[in-house]
């Protein structure tokens, strides 16, 4: 079961690597990733020392691809294929049709990953990638549970990469609108959701206003602590009530069942945040390690430790995780 | 060629009566193409397979193209094998609201239109789909006229473009069921609330703004999408289809203002008779390449006081 860790620049990338990921993920400086944040991702220049340090310590480096190119900017998606091509990396993670047709014709031998923003569910949606792009490894979303995952991976042709730990998108992932309803921008169309130029924090007599593109997503009393104005975790008033009525700030932490993720045969685990600093990547990088280290050596006895759940909690959005779609409450 | 109307399949969850009735007056209407089935729950079951082929039948004898949609979000085994079915079938042409019915179509040789959630948003992606037996494709959503102009220079030969032109917009899909967890269900024992929300359960923000609208695992726009002032444009760029998404009232009325739209009467009254019919407001936001939520000329206005 690999370790997949997220570095959004190299100090990050570098945290990743020497606290015993298996492979990290990047993405480049523009719209051609899912994680498109001012200040993050790698240039050219750092791209290859990037690709060096990992790869002499003999670990994977994989390029996010994972955004839907319109026609104006498709040379600009292709442009950012041959690069990673050019720099010899273990493999690249797309989701766009398109792309995967140029990619996988271009480069024939380029190991393909299918992102989660290609928002495949089901065998019979990862058999079309694989047949006419030759995809080898499917990141599904957060939206099925334990059993379904298994089930997947029972009809699936190519290996199965999962979501263990980090920010928790509630809905399916390559098929949330939500962010470019309210921005004009979106995970697909821009590579970012609920984007930090739409932001407002706005003080109020009794506290704090969290806004995007002048719409409410919460509002937070003296004392208590003001989140960051994702759309899908705001508080809302729904028949009268106001609640998290899509989802509480919380992240996702698989611990407590790495060994049912190891037997029903997930060939990765990945972990969530490029946008995060380099101490989360090396904290959360080191407590994962450890986790499947002793989930491989001793997977009957195996049980998460406490001090592994605190250091994951600690750096997790609203201090809380859940199991998520895996388990039966989402249900 | 003037513009065909089509009706989109319903997204809530309706009484069967009502179902029935909706489609029987549907019959009648200006609507040329008319789309079937649930695409968002596969628990809401007032209707079997048999029913929607039924009704299917009915409306192909009244001269309409039927086409059956598919869920949208699968998850279960029982939803893939329900699926399967579906693409099986050998009356109608079949919507995929997924890859996974695009691949079972494909494999099945048969002809099939995509939905607004495949995301088809360059020409490689639609010319790909175009070799392997696609006939109309759906503009997903937040795609705006110059990508729409950009796809239709260079669109295959043999495919037909759909954009979606009335209707609450298809936003998000989630493994949760919102409309449960509104009522402090689970989703495994929802109760069907979904029943009692034939437009969907509206969400405010905290100042009281219509921001969007729950259907089960479904998220809407609150406000209503509507392309009428845009119908030159739409007709120009040779769009052949315009889709109305059915609403719980006045539906057809809304049919009846797009057909005259689309036959040139003019525009401003029509806009005016159709705001009426609409649960909440209008946007048309993304059609300008803009955040989804605005509309029309407050679209300038709003995004700079909000940057």
């Amino acid at each position: 079961m690999e370790l997949v860790c997220p570095a959004g620049n190299l100090p990050s990338l570098k945290a990743a690597v020497d606290n015993g990921a298996d492979a990290v993920y990047v993405g480049f400086k523009d719209d051609t990733n899912a994680r498109h944040f001012a200040g993050l991702n790698f240039t050219e220049r750092t791209f290859e020392k990037a690709v060096r340090y990992a790869q002499d310590k003999g670990r994977k480096v994989y390029v996010a691809i994972n955004t839907f190119p319109q026609p104006k900017g498709f040379e600009r998606w292709k442009a950012a294929v041959d690069q990673a091509e050019a720099y010899g990396v273990n493999a690249l993670i797309l989701a766009d049709i398109g792309i995967l047709d140029y990619a996988s014709s271009k480069y024939p031998d380029i190991r393909l990953h299918l992102s989660v923003q290609a928002s495949v569910t089901s065998a019979e949606g990862i058999r079309f990638y694989h047949e006419n792009f030759g995809i080898r490894r499917v990141v599904l979303p957060r939206v099925l549970s334990t059993r379904q995952v298994a089930h997947v991976i029972t009809e699936s042709p190519v290996p199965v990469e999962v979501f263990g730990f980090g920010s928790l998108c509630v809905m399916v992932e390559g098929r949330c609108l939500l962010s470019s309803y309210a921005t004009g921008r979106s995970p697909n169309t821009y590579g970012a959701c609920s984007p930090a130029s739409h932001v407002r924090w706005e003080e109020t007599g009794d506290g704090t206003n969290t806004r995007l593109n002048g719409v409410l997503i919460d509002h937070y009393g003296e004392g208590e602590k003001a989140g960051y104005p994702t759309l899908c975790k705001g508080r809302f008033q729904v028949g009268g009530h106001t609640f998290y009525a899509l989802e509480e700030p919380t992240s996702l932490n698989t611990l407590s069942i790495l060994p049912e993720l190891k037997k029903m045969g997930v060939s990765a685990i990945k972990v969530e945040g490029r946008q995060r600093s380099p101490a989360y990547v090396a904290q959360v990088t080191a407590v994962m390690r450890a986790a499947i280290d002793q989930c491989l050596q001793n997977p009957e006895t195996y049980q998460p430790k406490d001090q592994w759940m605190r250091e994951l909690s600690d750096v997790s959005e609203g201090s809380q995780t859940t199991l998520g779609a895996y388990h039966r409450p989402w249900q | 060629m003037t513009m065909k109307l089509s009706i989109g399949p319903i997204q809530y969850f309706w009484e069967r009566q009502q179902v029935f009735d909706f489609y029987r007056q549907a019959a009648d209407c200006a609507a040329e193409i008319i789309y079937l089935g649930e695409v968002i729950c596969s628990k809401r079951r007032l209707l079997k397979p048999e029913d929607w082929l039924a009704i299917g039948n009915e409306l192909k004898q009244s001269g309409k193209e039927v086409i059956l949609s598919s869920l949208t979000l699968l998850e279960a085994a029982s939803e893939i094998s329900s699926l399967k079915k579906l693409c099986q079938n050998d009356v109608f042409m079949v919507e995929a609201n997924d890859i996974s019915a695009v691949q079972l179509l494909i494999t099945a040789g048969r002809s099939f239109v995509t939905g607004p959630s495949v995301n088809i948003y360059n020409s490689r992606s639609l010319g790909l789909l175009a070799d392997k037996g696609l006939k109309r494709w759906v503009l997903p959503v937040e795609l705006g006229l110059d990508t729409l102009k950009d796809m239709q220079s260079q669109r295959p030969k043999g495919v037909e473009t759909e954009v979606f032109a009335l209707g609450r917009l298809p936003l998000a899909y989630s493994a949760r069921c919102y409309t449960a967890r509104s009522h402090n269900l689970p989703k495994d024992d929802c109760h069907f609330k979904c029943i009692d929300y034939p437009d969907g359960t509206l969400l405010k923000t905290r100042e009281e703004q219509d921001f969007l609208v729950l259907n089960g695992i479904q998220t809407q726009s609150a406000l209503t999408h509507q392309v009428l002032d845009q119908l030159p444009e739409l007709e120009a760029l040779a769009v052949d289809v315009l889709r109305i998404s059915p609403q719980h009232r006045h539906t057809l009325e809304i049919i009846d203002i797009f057909d005259a739209g689309r036959n040139g009467a003019e525009l401003e009254p029509l806009g005016k008779e159709l705001l009426r019919l609409l649960p909440l407001g209008a946007c048309n936001g993304y059609l300008v390449e803009q955040a989804g939520m605005l509309f029309g000329s407050e679209t300038a206005r709003d995004t700079q006081q909000a940057i």
